[in-house]
């Protein structure tokens, strides 16, 4: 049947093809379009019956008539994959894009990814040294972990994403990441940054790109993410590899999967994303963890913008109901010149409870980390009421928490983009930073961590 | 029209079969590779199906058999200590048949049938017996016993009652008209299993969480709905009463959640030892993980299978306490499969019916009289995962018009790393009324009282703060500023909690009150040191107060609580002295 080619399409609108068929078609298939000029073009079935099958054409139906022929490959998506994938560069549908040759499959994944078993699942516990004392003190990230940037237009995510790509690694272990990157709709300006960076710290040998640009087809970004995770999984379980997978942006990824939704006339939810991209959201994101029984890893480092700033919107928002915590990027703190201009307050890493402490990284760890985002949290909170009252309406508590908090950001969060700061030189700064509150406001701190680290209040 | 048809269309999860004779909720086998359905809907001679599986490959014209069955679990000793997915099939026993990833087309047994079991008669050969009626137990973990019961539509008098081990299939007892009864019975999903009559509740269901169990009380038999927008808490809150709750059986429902929280779970639950009993908290719980990247029809059905085995406990005369996390992605699965069938949307998508479904699944719960005339019951505690944290969605407003206790996560009060962050302006419970009986003759005559004021300083506390909020709190008068005091030594000694340390993850409801009247004698014993000339900021600052406070996280805390605030009044009134 893979021979046939059929020339039965009866409606186009949009992305999608629709056709009277002959033969039973596979959900899911993978179909091939020839057009008029000879060019071809690829797509997949969404619905199909015994009279009708709908096909979503990844390239656009640019150029798509009544005489184009269709093609049904009789299978379903599949990745080749190999571990020669490893410095490499594909476009959007997995097809080499830097003038290298084919991939010899080692094996071929289906991209659509089958659920972890929960059950087979390992818990993650190791920590992950980002060198960003706001991330590391404050939400640390964890091996397995996918903890998405909530960011927005015209902020430093890139940066932030590449810098943690560049120093991420775990503390006592010469063990890398290998980084699987995957552009979905972003500009080719941003992409040639990332690929330069790589290049440049050599990190490129060791990565693996998919690339959708902002001028390739939005229906493809729906698959390039799909992508990106089978060839993580693969490196991942069959090459003991740690992958660190980091994608951006999620919103042009959503707005293609609204784009497919609007045109099935399907009811959507809310502003108009399709009621099931909670689900097609989790397929992705749920891709990443330990398995028991082997090495490798995945850890997902997903970049969002949030339209308009609004971390209600529902892609953040159902985001931040699947990933385990956020790192949220904070305009203001951009505009105040601070790099990386991270908001801690609504920042969270929920595997961080279960990870930090004496094995991993410090025995203060957990209760410098309170003391320091109450500290600033209530120092902010007073920034408010001093624009009302005046400073000098404060008592000497509030004072030393007001300036404490100008102190967190200018010394705590900012860095530079090359500063690589150990989890020891990241706590040791939290600690001189707190001198500057009298030790009996600091209420959070453990009298033990006090006595052993407190610069002046040390027991020695 | 026969028990086999054929596949017509494939769209996602639903796939429509023609040629099937089928009954609505059949469960059917699509495919060459039998994925597992359930039929929906039926047009004409076309059924809808809703698969269980991923239907990726599947084509137009494979076959489409019907079991003639509906959706039924096992219930049967072996349900407990257990981990299904949303159909029940055992985790384990997939990643033994399909290894690490979930893939399809395998059936597993939802109790193990080899196994065997100490069957123990308690009734004999001659006993007339009917459906619910106990004919024998099994020890079925260290702590549980499971109680065998008639099927409820069986009755009878017992031929012959045999005693020894057995799988769950054999059969252990036979009545005079022939039928066999084993160990193991079928219930289908979707129908809430008999009891003689419900109850009022009137017995809490302590959690052992403060702000839970002293000021928004959920009876056995009631049920809660805790909604919170992400990162406020509601898996942590969820998780620490499926630890620590003193009901007997636990039935965790992680539904459409991350998988990453099941496994966590698996390993930690094994450690735990419960409270009440001593014993790993394993030992009375049933898992359920159908996490939000497994297929959604599954999804849809889990809760429904949670719920039954909940039931089936609750006829043995437990009291058995589920928890659904989160029924908001239970809920975005009907809307799913809702719009698969091109079904007219109600608001924002959901199917007209959600409401509906969400009412008939909390009606489940409750404290009952079972068939054998024990007294048994489930509680519900429902999570909601409301868009951006916004109520006013139909998930949430469906579950408030139905629950009688509601437990408001508040993304503000997580930034301020207060946890458990529930908002104790907004949150409510309706039970305090009928339950006020059970607190006055188990812990004390004043516990309704004691509980009023500590609420009402809360209250008051709100309004002051409104105007710190544009004065500052140094321009208030004294006794306003002690009132503002005495109500962040509530809020950071007595609504704070924290799940994960040993000690202050559980306060016994002794505990709590006593902790309530000490900050009482606090308030009132700083007035009157104040109003003898004492300064505030001596009265607050006595060391013996932070003794007391920080008291909560030591060992044997109830024991020294009245020694503590003994000292503690001694200190303010030596304050006020000095001066």
């Amino acid at each position: 049947m893979a021979g046939k080619e059929y020339r039965t399409i009866t409606d186009v609108k949009g992305p999608l093809v629709f056709l009277n068929k002959t033969e039973p078609v596979a959900f899911g298939e993978i179909v091939q379009l020839r057009l008029a000029d000879g060019s071809t073009k690829n797509g997949q079935v969404l619905d199909t019956s015994d009279d009708m099958v709908v096909v979503q054409v990844f390239e656009g139906t640019a150029g798509v008539d009544r005489n184009t022929g269709v093609k049904f490959l009789g299978d379903v998506f599949k990745l080749p994959v190999s571990k020669d994938l490893v410095g490499r560069i594909l476009d959007g549908a997995g097809r080499p894009r830097d003038g290298g040759p084919d991939i010899v499959a080692e094996a071929n994944a289906d991209i659509i990814g089958a659920a972890i078993n929960p059950y087979a699942r390992q818990s993650p516990h190791d920590f992950i040294q980002t060198g960003i004392s706001a991330i590391d003190c404050c939400t640390t990230l964890v091996r397995g972990q996918k903890l998405p940037i909530f960011s927005a237009s015209g902020l430093p995510h890139n940066d932030i994403a590449l810098q943690i790509a560049r120093q991420a690694k775990l503390t006592g272990s010469d063990e890398q990441f290998i980084v699987v990157f995957c552009a979905m709709g972003i500009t080719a300006e941003e992409y040639n940054f990332f690929r330069s960076d790589l290049e440049r710290t050599g990190a490129l040998e060791n990565a693996v790109l998919f690339v959708n640009l902002a001028d390739d087809p939005a229906v493809e970004r729906l698959i390039t993410p799909r992508l990106a995770l089978t060839a993580a999984e693969y490196l991942a379980f069959e090459h003991d590899y740690h992958v660190l997978v980091i994608y951006t942006d999620v919103t042009n990824y959503c707005d293609a999967l609204r784009q497919i939704g609007a045109a099935r006339e399907e009811v959507p939810g809310r502003r108009g994303y399709p009621g099931y991209m909670y689900t097609d959201l989790a397929m992705l994101y749920e891709r990443a963890g330990l398995v028991k029984g082997k090495k490798g890893s995945i850890t997902q480092f997903p970049i969002l913008t949030m339209p308009g700033d609004d971390i209600t919107h529902p892609i953040p928002d159902l985001s931040g109901y699947i990933t385990e915590g956020q790192i949220v990027i904070s305009r203001e703190l951009h505009g105040s010149g601070i790099y990386p201009p991270i908001n801690v307050l609504p920042s969270l890493s929920r595997l961080m409870g279960g990870t930090i402490g004496e094995k991993t990284t410090r025995e203060d760890h957990k209760s410098v980390s309170d003391q320091m985002y109450a500290a600033y949290a209530q120092g902010r909170e007073l920034r408010g009421l001093v624009a009302i009252v005046g400073e000098d309406a404060l008592n000497e508590r509030d004072k030393q928490l007001l300036a404490f908090s100008g102190l967190f950001e200018d010394k705590f969060l900012r860095q530079d983009r090359y500063e690589d700061r150990s989890i020891d030189e990241t706590l040791d700064l939290c600690w001189n930073l707190m001198q500057n509150i009298d030790t009996k406001y600091l209420v959070r701190l453990d009298q033990q961590w006090i006595d052993k680290y407190h610069p002046t209040d040390k027991k020695e | 029209m026969s028990e086999n048809g054929q596949i017509y269309r494939i769209s996602g999860p639903v796939v429509t079969a023609i040629g099937l004779d089928a009954k609505m909720y059949d469960v059917v086998r699509v495919g060459d590779e039998g994925l597992m359905g359930e039929v929906i809907e039926l047009h004409g001679d076309k059924a809808v199906i809703q698969v269980y599986e991923d239907t990726s490959g599947v084509r137009p014209g494979e076959p489409v058999s019907n079991t003639g069955l509906t959706l039924a679990v096992q219930l049967g000793p072996g349900l407990l200590t257990q981990i299904y997915d949303g159909i029940q099939r055992p985790l384990p026993v997939l990643q033994e048949k399909m290894g690490t990833f979930i893939t399809r087309g395998v059936d597993a047994d939802g109790l193990d049938q080899e196994r065997k079991w100490a069957f123990e008669p308690t009734a004999k050969k001659g006993d007339s017996v009917t459906g619910g009626q106990v004919i024998g137990t099994v020890q079925e973990t260290e702590t549980i016993v499971h109680k065998i019961m008639v099927p409820p539509n069986m009755s009878g008098t017992i031929k012959n009652i045999k005693s020894g081990d057995f799988t769950v299939s054999e059969t252990v007892c036979t009545l005079d008209d022939g039928k066999e009864i084993a160990m193991m019975q079928r219930w289908p999903v979707r129908a809430p299993r008999p009891f003689k009559q419900k109850y009022a509740p009137d017995t809490p269901l302590v959690t052992g969480m403060r702000i839970l169990d002293f000021l928004f009380p959920l009876a056995k038999g009631g049920a809660a709905g805790i909604p919170g927008p992400f990162g406020s808490g509601k898996t942590v809150t969820q998780q620490s009463l499926a630890k620590y709750s003193d009901a007997q059986i636990v039935v965790y429902i992680g539904c459409g959640e991350r998988g990453n929280e099941m496994t966590e779970v698996l390993d930690e639950f094994p450690h735990l030892i419960d409270p009440n009993t001593g014993k790993p908290l394993m030992n009375r719980t049933v898992m359920i993980a159908n996490t939000s990247n497994m297929p959604v029809a599954a999804r849809e059905a889990s809760v429904y299978t949670g719920i039954t085995i909940a039931e089936y406990f609750r006829d043995m005369g437990y009291d058995v306490a589920l928890m659904a996390d989160s029924t908001s992605r239970w809920a975005e699965a009907m809307r799913e499969i809702s719009s698969r069938l091109e079904e007219m949307p109600g608001e924002e998508g959901y199917p007209a019916y959600l409401s509906s479904r969400l009412a008939e699944f909390y009606e489940r719960a409750g404290r009952v009289e079972t068939l054998e005339g024990e007294d048994g019951s489930v509680t519900v505690i429902g999570a909601v995962s409301p868009p951006g944290g916004d109520i006013s969605e139909p998930v949430s407003q469906g579950t408030l018009r139905i629950v009688k206790v509601f437990w408001g996560l508040d993304a503000p009060l997580a930034r301020q790393r207060h946890f458990p962050a529930i908002n104790w302006l907004n949150s409510y419970s309706l039970y305090p009324q009928s339950l006020d009986q059970w607190f006055k003759d188990n812990i004390a005559p004043d516990f309704p009282e004691i509980r009023t004021e500590i609420s009402s300083l809360l209250q008051v506390e709100a309004e002051l703060q409104e105007i710190v909020q544009l004065v500052g709190s140094d321009a208030l008068p004294i006794d306003q500023q002690l009132t503002l005091e005495v109500a962040r030594m509530i809020r950071e000694y007595f609504l704070q909690q924290n799940a994960f340390h040993d000690i202050d993850a559980y306060s016994g409801v002794q505990q709590q009150y006593l902790m309530a009247k000490a900050i009482l004698t606090f308030q009132s014993e700083a007035k009157k040191a104040i109003e003898s000339g004492g300064l505030l900021e001596d009265v607050v600052n006595v060391p013996a107060r932070s003794d007391l406070m920080r008291g909560r996280f030591e060992d044997k805390y109830l024991d020294r609580i009245d020694d503590l605030v003994i000292e503690m009044t001694k200190q303010i009134a030596a304050a006020a002295e000095e001066n």
